[in-house]
């Protein structure tokens, strides 16, 4: 199975310093971390699924977040998260061909879409609030901002990462040689995207 | 990305440099001193570390053992208080699980992992320092709990709503949330980066199918492992947001589900029974052949049984949960798929059997250990499958036949396998055989202790007796068989301090004993190439493999007949151990930094908020000094860029052109099996 691709792998080796696969140890460790935090959602999404319809008991059968969606609000937030894998793959190339204005100018792009997506995401979560349905309302509650939370965090954690490729290339260390570390946090930035598109589909698109 | 490094370059130098400046931190070179342990990325001393460490453990884990032994050897124990005794065993098996087998198995992987390949370290040494000091970390804060006010009293499983708040007010069950959670991470930060070491290290011509047997189970244990933590850390989350910010993921007056836990715990907690069994496979795979001097009986067949394991092991969960009413469609199912896992296992172990069919067998204490070992888990893995039939598994659940039935698993097919580990490569690590008088009588004392502890519990748990109760009354036939099993933990007990004894006396009387050479038992793989112990650079060059069991093939070769012959003595093959000059990861100390501000953080959301800044300030400050650390000693003159001396000669082609002679009898038919 593995035969092939290891013998065609070892005629590179000698300029990368041996890596079996001929994918970069740094690499190949961002896909196993993005395997993982598949499982991370995984968990998150069925807490969510088993629980959005439940309000707890009693007369007080309080809301619980389907009630209060503001759907093509968050359409427009997510519409601008997924637009910053584009600006995220427009930063790769412009580093690629060596044009660091670029390089920034897309950098500080995804950076600031995912900030307005997370700026989305707190006035959701403050109206909410105020509409009733809080973090310890009822189950449903609970995991609907769980999830959302963590995903939030995720995103977060992205932006952190785009900035501090940010400073690195104003300080001139971010480098056409350094393509592959921009092109890890692209991985782990169009992650985040793609698990928004199940989250938005699971918790907004799916009725009840 | 701060911890993001930069592939190492791992060549080795021309001679003439060892006398190169190697800077501030400076790397250590066979010293032994504090400093180079703790902040050693060496990947053999981390496995020391991780090995003496969860013997540690082993002890805290036994004492408390021994203490349950101790309140149930008689009707109406009063040794212990209920509260206490739940602690005890919920402790034992927080213990026992997370900090003495998992990490057993760790030191193994990172001790051997490497060296099997042909490796030189890890993918990521500084990463696998972070991994042992995050989970030690976590060990200490978990056992901190019995001097801050009690440990958890949950059981190892921790079942919802019992560990609330309402029915668990204490901290016990929040350090355990805390404490499963950075140890969580330290697995995870691991097992990454021994699936990196093993998918991208591997030396030339070391294909996935020509690596040993015991690498390809670490590899579909770490592959578990990545799966399987995410989703306890699910779970630990909902039950910490639970337990401090009043969140209703596990409150069933708020109508949730007490089952939500159940499953994610189980989808978690079966794999890691697999994680838990599948490195002794690995370690029992590697010493049958040795001492039965056969390869092992159906390579690709062990190997793909043990993956098989790694599949179906996700299909399981629920068989814990039969009596737990999640209706017929489920238990059903879960039947099936529970009895159709034990296929690959008993693929396993008769491949074993047949590898020491006809095979010229030297039962030393290492084989002594596999051969009890799988024994042992027969008996396990046959009261398992049956408790497939969710009829009978009903009448079990929650007695003990079920104690009796994890330990033989645990205990016989697990704890047996490591020991025979620690026996078989003591010598490569440690540089001095263990004794083999001393190991046979350890060997053969703790396999009637064990089973004198677990064998009764299969009658008491068939009687009736229930798991998890602090005392019974007399007049139910209990009696007997718990006095022996009291007596029978004793002899465990015993028989861990012969280990003990063994170790030291075999340190002390080493001097006078010829050393071991780097290959006492006459080996298969390539760890044994190397001198006794590991030099700190493992291999002089690189080796170039042609076959599976590469060492042994450059040991023996064929006649005109097709009879084994030897084709070069041991020292003629093996690596003297020489190289100057190798290109090393330099030691650093943020790993150690990163891991201390971890257990402050979770202290802080206990008791008092501003540990949590402490916490959160020490670790953020060691990722961000990390981040600015190069991999590579700056001023070394070892680093990228210039002087980089004779790189592109020196390297890889190295492994390449000179290591051929010693196999130029086989490269024939080295095909599996082949001889």
């Amino acid at each position: 199975m593995a035969t092939a691709t290891v013998d065609t792998a070892l005629d590179t080796a000698h300029e990368d310093h041996g890596s079996s696969t001929g994918i970069s140890n740094t690499k190949l460790a961002m896909w196993v971390f993005l395997g993982s935090e598949c499982l991370l959602f995984g968990g998150l999404i069925s807490t969510y699924l088993l629980y959005k319809t439940r309000r707890g008991p009693g007369p007080t059968n309080l809301a619980i977040p389907t009630d209060v969606f503001d759907i093509p609000f968050t359409s427009v937030s997510s519409f601008v998260l997924l637009m910053s894998s584009l600006t995220m793959v427009l930063a790769l190339s412009a580093l690629t061909r060596g044009d660091n204005a670029a390089t920034r100018t897309w950098l500080l792009a995804t950076a600031t879409l995912g900030g307005v997506f997370i700026g989305g995401q707190v006035y959701e979560f403050t109206t909410f609030l105020r509409e009733g349905v809080g973090f310890t309302s009822n189950p449903a509650s609970s995991a609907f901002f769980t999830l959302t939370g963590f995903h939030g965090v995720h995103v977060s954690m992205g932006i952190l990462m785009l900035m501090s490729l940010y400073v690195a290339s104003v300080q001139g260390n971010l480098t056409p040689k350094n393509t592959e570390t921009v092109e890890i946090v692209g991985l782990y930035w169009h992650f985040v995207d793609v698990v928004w598109i199940f989250i938005f589909t699971v918790i907004y698109l799916i009725p009840a | 990305m701060a911890i993001i490094e930069e592939p190492l370059a791992l060549e080795t130098g021309s001679p003439g440099t060892v006398d190169q400046p190697l800077g501030m931190l400076t790397r250590p070179k066979g010293g032994n001193g504090w400093r180079d342990w703790v902040s050693t990325v060496d990947h053999k001393k981390i496995g020391i570390m991780y090995g003496v460490a969860a013997m540690f453990f082993f002890v805290v884990g036994g004492i408390e053992a021994l203490l349950i032994r101790v309140q149930l050897a008689v009707p109406d124990g009063q040794v212990l208080s209920a509260g206490l005794y739940n602690q005890l065993f919920t402790m034992h098996g927080v213990t026992m699980v997370f900090l003495f087998i998992m990490p057993l198995a760790a030191a193994f992987a990172n001790y051997l992992i490497p060296l099997q390949i042909g490796a030189r370290d890890v993918a990521f040494p500084r990463l696998n320092a972070l991994s042992f000091w995050i989970w030690i970390s976590g060990a200490v804060f978990v056992n901190s709990s019995w001097f801050l006010g009690g440990g958890a009293d949950c059981g190892w499983f921790c079942y919802s709503p019992n560990s609330g708040v309402t029915f668990s007010p204490g901290n016990g069950v929040d350090f355990y949330v805390f404490g499963l959670l950075i140890a969580g991470i330290a697995s995870m930060v691991s097992s990454i980066n021994l699936i990196v070491t093993v998918l991208n290290m591997r030396a030339p011509g070391m294909h996935l199918f020509r690596m040993p047997v015991l690498t390809w189970m670490l590899l579909v244990t770490q592959f578990l492992l990545v799966f399987a933590l995410p989703v306890i850390t699910v779970a630990l989350f909902l039950l910490m947001f639970d337990r401090l910010f009043d969140s209703q993921f596990f409150n069933p007056e708020a109508g949730a589900d007490p089952l939500l836990w159940q499953n994610l715990f189980w989808i978690f907690g079966h794999p890691e029974v697999y994680i838990i069994i599948l490195p002794s496979f690995g370690i029992i795979s590697e010493i049958i052949p040795t001492f039965s001097r056969k390869p092992i009986f159906g390579y690709s067949f062990m190997v793909f049984s043990g993956i098989a394991i790694g599949f179906m092991g996700w299909g399981v969960w629920a068989h814990h949960m039969f009596v737990s009413g999640i209706g017929p469609m489920s238990v059903a199912a879960f039947s099936l798929s529970t009895m159709f896992i034990a296929v690959p296992t008993g693929v396993k172990i008769l491949n074993w059997l047949a590898t020491m069919w006809g095979g010229k067998l030297r039962f030393s204490t290492a084989m002594l250990f596999a051969v009890g070992s799988i024994a042992m888990f027969t008996i396990g893995g046959v009261s398992g499958v049956t408790h497939a039939l969710a009829p009978a598994d009903t009448q079990q659940t929650d007695t003990y036949y079920i104690v009796a039935h994890f330990h033989y698993v645990i205990f016989g097919g697990g704890v047996l396998g490591l020991m025979g580990g620690a026996y078989f490569w003591w010598p490569k690590i440690f540089g001095h055989m263990l004794d083999e008088t001393w190991g046979k009588v350890h060997f053969w004392v703790m396999l009637i202790g064990m089973n004198l502890t677990f064998g009764p519990m299969h009658v008491l748990g068939l009687q009736g007796m229930s798991r998890r109760i602090d005392t019974y009354a007399a007049g139910f036939g209990f009696e007997a068989w718990n006095m022996v099993a009291t007596i029978g933990s004793f002899v465990i007990a015993f028989a861990v301090l012969i280990f003990f004894v063994n170790v030291y006396r075999s340190y002390k009387a080493a001097p006078s004993l010829p050393a071991p050479g780097p290959d006492p038992w006459d080996a298969r793989s390539l760890e044994w190439m190397v001198p006794s112990p590991t030099p700190e650079h493992n291999f002089d060059e690189i080796p170039v493999v042609e076959s599976e069991d590469e060492w042994w093939h450059r040991k023996y070769g064929y006649d005109e007949d097709n009879r084994v012959v030897r084709i070069a003595t041991i020292e003629e093959a093996a690596q003297d151990g020489s190289a100057v000059g190798v290109h090393l990861p330099a030691p650093s100390f943020w790993p150690l930094v990163v891991a201390v501000g971890m257990p402050l953080i979770a202290y802080g959301l206990m008791f008092t908020l501003w540990l949590t800044v402490v916490g959160g300030a020490l670790t953020a400050f060691g990722l961000y000094s990390w981040a600015l650390e190069p991999v590579d000693d700056p001023d070394a003159d070892h680093g990228h860029g210039d002087g980089h001396h004779g790189d592109g000669d020196d390297d890889h082609d190295d492994g390449g052109d000179t290591d051929e002679p010693t196999m130029a009898g086989v490269t024939a038919g080295d095909d599996a099996g082949g001889e």
